[in-house]
């Protein structure tokens, strides 16, 4: 089974950050086949527990499970409005609270959305270095969806979608499935450390 | 089982009145502290170790050699001794010296600090923290069992000929914790000497300590010194208790929702519920410390963080007259009733450590002997 998890750090309810989050997903899902299993976070949910983890230094309770599924899923996809021209606070305190190297080479398609489209190129120029410091594999194709697009007639919009979602598809399924050493179950044997001295 | 209490030295606002104590009343009140856990019948004091404000304990052996002087039993300890940006052969010296005055009732704790500015007002790079520790440690381990040293390593002078003095007390070196939060090198480092190790486990929850002790135990067994639940493993603790829970929730709200590290940040609540923090009656507090040992076996030490985040001395005394009168004896009996008979009840004293240091040596020449029939 394939797993997509979804990050999405939209405000309003309903909120068009979570109307692309799913459109992304189902395209993503669609060009998988098979068993996909998607886990969706909504970061206004964890708001609280997230501002917690940055004073404390430890994800608590429902938000540590949060950062479980992203972290553990086989792809990811990151939403977010933009603000004031980059991604919310919201969105980047999230990502605060992820292990560096806890994504690493993880396939990831980006995502925002804004008023007009004039804020299009917060994908390339805010969400695209941050997930490059997090050593991701963000997708060449980002999709920023306006206010206007999603009353709009041409397939512009849905289009992007779908070659996105076939984009993180292609991804996942050419990436061999992810085993990281997990350094508490098998650490590094203290020779090795004192010899590398 | 050895309880105690540990600070960090924090120089803090009390919320509820606005006053700040001088640092010279925060070194005294740490002073009547460790003379009150004594008092109180509580087995170890130990101070951390910081080189910036708000925080006072910059010398711990000067402390503690003073400390050493006005107490009869208490075990004097660190939480923690930097062994990143500390000279290792300051370190042996200082240790040794202060082993030798307070009569072998010294440990220690190593651990790497976490202030990163520390690292380069001493000189070092914070990149190379693991390494700082693993290197450092090992020198520090044999200045304290070689009488001469020839070392050569990355990050300071090499040494030819020399002789760490005073030698350690009887030829038994203090007895040393690892402490760490999230390393699982630090822990494998603990396991491979056959050192204790400490898991502050304070501001993180549970499961990720679990894993932690657990690393420690399985290579304690690995590298032969015993069996995984024979480790010598240490607690942290924090509570702040009155008769009434109520009481003790209201009085200590202030305070929590102030403090240093998590202040502004977790509810009292939420924070009770993730981590050890135990707020309420004294029988909450040995319900909830009795838990640990489910979490992590049979364990050795257990200290508690009580007098941070502004707490007045005064109440920071009645506190531990509470944890020695009501809690730690009830605690002491219970984890005793529950030890097995092969795990260690303590961790090692120096009085332990010179016995099985002359156990050894008859060992060894009971073995030539037998050699010698043959």
């Amino acid at each position: 089974m394939t797993t997509l998890a979804v990050v999405s750090a939209g405000l309003g309810r309903p909120s068009s950050t979570r109307l692309l989050a799913d459109r992304l997903a189902e395209s993503a899902a669609r060009a998988l086949g098979g068993d996909v299993a998607v886990e969706t976070v909504e970061l206004r949910d964890h708001a609280h527990a997230m501002v917690d983890a940055t004073l404390t230094g430890f994800p608590s309770g429902g938000f540590r499970a949060a950062v479980q599924a992203v972290t553990g899923a086989d792809g990811l996809i990151a939403v977010t409005p933009v603000f004031n021209g980059s991604y919310s606070g919201l969105f980047k305190t999230f990502f605060d609270a992820i292990e560096r190297g806890d994504l690493e080479g993880r396939p990831v398609l980006l995502g925002a959305t804004g008023g007009t489209a004039r804020h299009s190129l917060a994908i390339d120029f805010a969400l695209r270095p941050l997930f490059a410091y997090l050593r991701a594999n963000a997708m060449p194709t980002g999709v920023f969806a306006a206010s206007e697009d999603w009353g709009s007639g041409d397939t512009a919009l849905p289009d992007r979608i779908a070659r996105a979602g076939a984009e993180l598809a292609a991804a996942i399924d050419g990436r061999p499935a992810a085993a990281k050493a997990d350094p508490y179950d098998e650490p590094v044997p203290f020779e090795d450390l004192l010899t590398d001295r | 089982m050895q309880f105690g209490i540990f600070t960090v030295g924090d120089v803090t606002t009390d919320p509820t009145t606005g006053r700040t104590p001088s640092e010279a009343e925060r070194i005294k009140a740490m002073v009547a502290i460790a003379l009150k856990a004594e008092e109180a019948g509580l087995d170890v004091f130990a101070t951390g170790e910081h080189h910036n404000p708000p925080f006072v304990p910059s010398s711990p052996t000067t402390m503690l050699g003073y400390i050493a002087a006005r107490t009869e039993r208490l075990i004097l300890s660190t939480a923690t001794t930097l062994i990143t940006t500390n000279d290792p052969v300051k370190i042996a010296e200082d240790f040794a010296m202060l082993q030798h005055l307070a009569g072998g009732r010294v440990d220690l704790m190593m651990g790497r600090g976490n202030t990163g500015p520390v690292y380069p007002w001493f000189g070092k790079d914070i990149r190379d923290g693991i390494p700082l520790a693993i290197e450092n440690y090992h020198l520090l381990h044999r200045l304290w069992r070689e009488d001469v040293v020839n070392w050569e390593g990355e990050y300071r002078t090499p040494l030819q000929s020399f002789t760490s003095t005073p030698r350690p007390l009887d030829g038994a070196p203090p007895f040393v914790w690892h402490g760490s939060i999230r390393s699982p090198e630090i822990a494998e480092q603990a396991a491979y000497y056959g050192d204790g190790f400490f898991a502050n486990h304070i501001f993180w929850p549970t499961d990720h300590f679990q894993r932690l002790i657990g690393l420690y135990r399985r290579r304690y067994e690995h590298y032969g010194h015993g069996s995984a639940d024979q480790a010598i493993v240490g607690l942290g603790g924090q509570v702040f208790m009155r008769k009434n829970s109520q009481d003790a929730v209201r009085e200590f709200r202030p305070y929590f929702d102030n403090a240093p590290v998590y202040g502004h940040g977790p509810s009292l609540e939420d924070f009770t519920r993730e981590t050890p923090l135990t707020v309420g009656s004294p029988q909450q507090v040995i319900d909830r410390t009795l838990t640990f040992r489910d979490h992590f076996g049979d364990y050795q030490r257990q200290l508690f963080l009580m007098d941070h985040a502004g707490l007045p001395l005064k109440t920071v005394l009645e506190q531990i007259d509470m944890l020695g009168e009501e809690v730690v004896p009830v605690l002491r009996k219970e984890f005793e009733a529950l030890r097995p008979a092969h795990v260690p009840a303590t961790a090692p004293t120096h009085a332990s450590l010179v016995a099985a240091k002359e156990n050894a040596v008859k060992e060894n020449a009971a073995e030539e002997n037998a050699g010698v029939a043959r």
